[in-house]
């Protein structure tokens, strides 16, 4: 988790001012990575205001900018899954160019997937940035001051011990009895939610595609057009001109293409956050899953004392089945062993207590953060359809002006 | 009625100019100066109008039907005439007519008229991946190339008044007529066969003819560039559609497709086949001259002798026959740049309009998409609102 992953990193600069292009270049010249890629960006103060990050004030004199790799990103996100396990922690984007459109290899360098991949990692700051629970941690604080030491502290908070095992949750989900009924709804809503995602981008890769050639093949008639225009005598300036709108038409794809890019982007965001999702409810039953164990545990022990304080066996143990063959135990050793059975009973019931609580607490703050990732995912996807119609708008757009003056040329023919 | 709407500005004096020296009913050659009539003259252009409406032709091509005998399957194609000329019987006629019947048509009216351009009709065959010879498609856009080939032999100045035509459009059984220019045909095979034989050329080509030799050949390459292009931009768009399906998307483009391939491809179509006329007919003219050549020299070869007056009349017959001809080539060659620059720019416009159609449709589904989804929105926050 915490091993650098090589050689293909990029390296994050995060400033407090408008970089202007003369000092991005230094930037860029100061710190070489071993591709030599740098990618820059800046970082806006957070939404609500929460983080006074810049402002000169007890904390020591930050630095203007400073330089964090993508796995330090993934360190980052880690600790805030482990520490926050209620709050649905917002993705990093994709590790690797998935569900692309062009047959070209997704290559990792690729200045446009950087970029992209660039702004998914400042889109990621400012979601924790404006989280309420989540912009108050300390190591998030750090994460964007402290370039030296971030990573000690973050390892010192010794938050991989924390981690659950896999197999633990594994177990829980199949075992659990009683989970609350929202979570498992929110479970199934969410992995619906990834299928018709994955469709959805699966399905835009392929016409993209498709529209791509559409739009490419319209150019080879501005060449053709050209070169007929020449053996023409009345026919030939209007061929020509025709042929110049064929180009622009053709070219008009690429932007198109790139700013629904952007859209595929914002889908693959919430994509990846139903992965999220998936952890807290996962998390939840692990919870519950605890409870009900030390429930189940509390009630045998019960069950034990009654049995050892009358002296009837009504649950199968060792103990009672030896002392029945190898004869009764003394007064003495049933004492001591009713006493060791209290002792863990009382223990019993205070983990029991522990473990209702952090469930009640666990239900609570994570249905409260869930109400609030309904709200925002609402929201934002909205806010993206109303864009991606307004950009389907443009496009139709500029289709009617290039067919038009087509239309014109071909009337002079 | 389309020609003879035609009538305005420079076709009508072209129009009457050719009925002037074509015609076999005589006409008076008018006076160039102004005057009932001179071509110009209002009064000449109602005469016209009147001269055009008694000449009125209109040909429909449709009902195709499947016919299966013994030997063979074909279809017929039903062909329907209504007309106010008067070198036919009646007004109306109705007949059946199969693709070898046009056949018969157009190479009677080639081997009547070897220096005119007569347009093409489709191919016989269509290569390419048919498993049926006679599916809905192709009979479809064999149909219309065939209902194209009769509006630009009615169009035509000097073949519309061809017998020929009159028996195809009139006669309910064309077998007899059939069988008499079989024989017509054979002689003219002959005849050729023995011409070229004894060929070595055309001495020199009025130059005229080179030049339209070389456009026909540049114009048949960029035709051809631009149909396959045309091919290429059908199946892609194909694709698009099929992947769209998927979305179910709010829109349907099945539009696009069609209309490229049943107005854009079938024009170049013709046009590509008629490189193929225009090089036979410049082939014809270039028989026919030189057999003039040859005729000459031989003549001149042999000096005084006798029979040297049939011989120069001979010969004398043969220039007028080739002047004749290469002005009538010329003549048909501007009739025909004129009506093939006509034919690509309507169909060229007709795809740039649907095209624009297809994005104002577009259009007006995505801001319905974004109006309701607005209303949406603001319906929330006035929810939202205590």
């Amino acid at each position: 988790m915490m091993a650098d992953s090589g050689s293909n990193e990029e390296v994050a600069v995060i400033g407090n001012t408008d970089i202007t292009s003369t000092e991005t270049e230094s930037n860029i010249i100061n710190t070489m990575v071993e591709r030599g890629t740098a990618l820059l960006r800046k970082m806006e103060i957070n939404k609500h205001g929460q983080l006074k990050l810049f402002q000169v004030g007890g904390a020591p004199a930050a630095p203007d900018t400073l330089w964090r790799r993508y796995s330090e990103f993934e360190l980052l996100r880690t600790f805030l899954l482990v520490t926050y396990p209620y709050i649905i922690i917002p993705p990093l984007p994709e590790k690797r160019a998935e569900f692309q459109w062009h047959k070209l290899a997704a290559d990792n360098l690729d200045p446009d997937f950087v970029e992209r991949r660039r702004v998914g990692l400042e889109n990621f700051l400012l979601r924790v940035a404006s989280h309420p629970v989540l912009s108050n941690d300390k190591l998030y604080f750090l994460f964007l001051t402290e370039e030296k030491g971030w990573r000690e502290a973050v390892l010192e908070t010794g938050f991989q011990d924390k981690v659950d095992s896999r197999l633990k949750s594994l177990s829980a989900m199949f075992r659990v009895k009683n989970p609350d009924k929202r979570f498992t709804a929110m479970k199934q809503y969410s992995d619906e939610l990834n299928t018709v995602i994955s469709q959805l981008l699966r399905v835009r890769a392929r016409v993209a595609d498709r529209l791509y050639g559409v739009y490419k093949v319209h150019g080879n008639y501005g060449r053709v057009f050209s070169e007929w225009s020449a053996i023409e005598k009345e026919m030939g300036d209007g061929l020509q001109s025709a042929g110049h709108h064929m180009d622009t038409y053709a070219a008009q794809i690429d932007d198109i293409l790139e700013e629904e890019e952007h859209y595929a982007d914002q889908l693959k965001e919430y994509l990846f956050y139903t992965d999220a999702v998936r952890s807290v409810c996962k998390k939840h039953e692990l919870i519950q899953y605890e409870l009900e164990m030390a429930a189940q545990e509390l009630i045998s022990k019960k069950q034990q004392r009654e049995e050892l304080a009358t002296g009837t066996v009504r649950v199968f143990s060792l103990k009672g089945m030896t002392s029945k063959l190898f004869g009764t135990e003394s007064q003495e050793q049933r004492e001591s062993r009713l006493a060791a059975l209290e002792q863990s009973i009382q223990e019993g019931e205070e983990t029991l207590k522990e473990k209702n609580t952090e469930c009640k607490e666990f239900v609570q703050m994570a249905w409260q953060d869930i109400e609030r990732f309904k709200e925002q995912k609402d929201k934002d996807l909205r806010e993206a359809l109303i864009s991606y119609a307004i950009m389907q708008i443009s496009t139709c757009k500029k289709g009617i002006q290039v067919w038009s003056n087509a239309k014109d040329c071909f009337n002079k023919m | 009625m389309s020609f003879s709407l035609e009538v305005l500005g420079s076709r009508l004096t072209w129009t009457w100019r050719r009925r002037t020296t074509w015609r076999s009913t005589a006409r008076t050659p008018p006076s160039q100066t102004g005057g009932p009539s001179s071509p110009s003259s209002p009064s000449s252009m109602m005469n016209q109008y009147r001269e055009e409406e008694e000449e009125e032709l209109f040909i429909t091509v449709d009902h195709p039907e499947s016919h299966v005998t013994a030997i063979e399957t074909f279809i017929t194609y039903r062909v329907v005439t209504k007309t106010s000329r008067s070198d036919f019987d009646c007004s109306e006629f109705e007949v059946r007519r199969r693709y070898q019947d046009f056949l018969w048509l157009r190479s009677t009216l080639e081997e009547r008229h070897p220096t005119l351009i007569v347009h093409p009709l489709p191919e016989k065959f269509v290569m390419k991946g048919m498993v049926e010879r006679f599916n809905d498609d192709f009979i479809e856009t064999r149909r219309r190339a065939l209902q194209r080939f009769l509006d630009k032999i009615r169009d035509h100045p000097l073949l519309r008044g061809s017998p020929s035509l009159n028996v195809f459009l009139t006669a309910q059984d064309l077998a007899p007529h059939r069988k008499q220019t079989l024989s017509l045909l054979s002689r003219w095979g002959g005849t050729v066969k023995m011409l070229s034989q004894s060929l070595r050329g055309v001495r020199s080509r009025p130059e005229e003819f080179s030049l339209m030799q070389d456009y026909v050949e540049q114009l048949s390459s960029k035709i051809c560039s631009v149909d396959k292009v045309s091919q290429r931009i059908v199946r892609e768009q194909r694709e698009y559609v099929e992947e769209l399906q998927q979305y179910s998307a709010p829109y349907k483009t099945q539009s696009c497709t069609r209309h490229l391939s049943s107005t854009l491809i079938p024009v170049l179509h013709d046009y590509l086949l008629c490189a193929d006329t225009l090089k036979a007919v410049m082939k014809r003219r270039d028989n026919i001259q030189a057999e003039y050549e040859s005729k000459r020299e031989a003549m001149e070869r042999r000096g005084d002798q006798e029979g040297e007056e049939e011989e120069e009349e001979e010969v004398q017959a043969l220039q007028e026959k080739v002047e004749v001809c290469n002005s009538s080539l010329q003549e048909d060659w501007s009739r025909w740049r004129s009506s093939m620059r006509t034919d690509l720019k309507t169909a060229l416009l007709s795809t740039a309009e649907n095209n624009v159609q297809h994005y104002e449709k577009c259009l007006a589904v995505w801001e319905t998409f974004l109006l309701s989804q607005r209303e949406e929105g603001s319906e929330q926050k006035e929810e939202d609102v205590p």
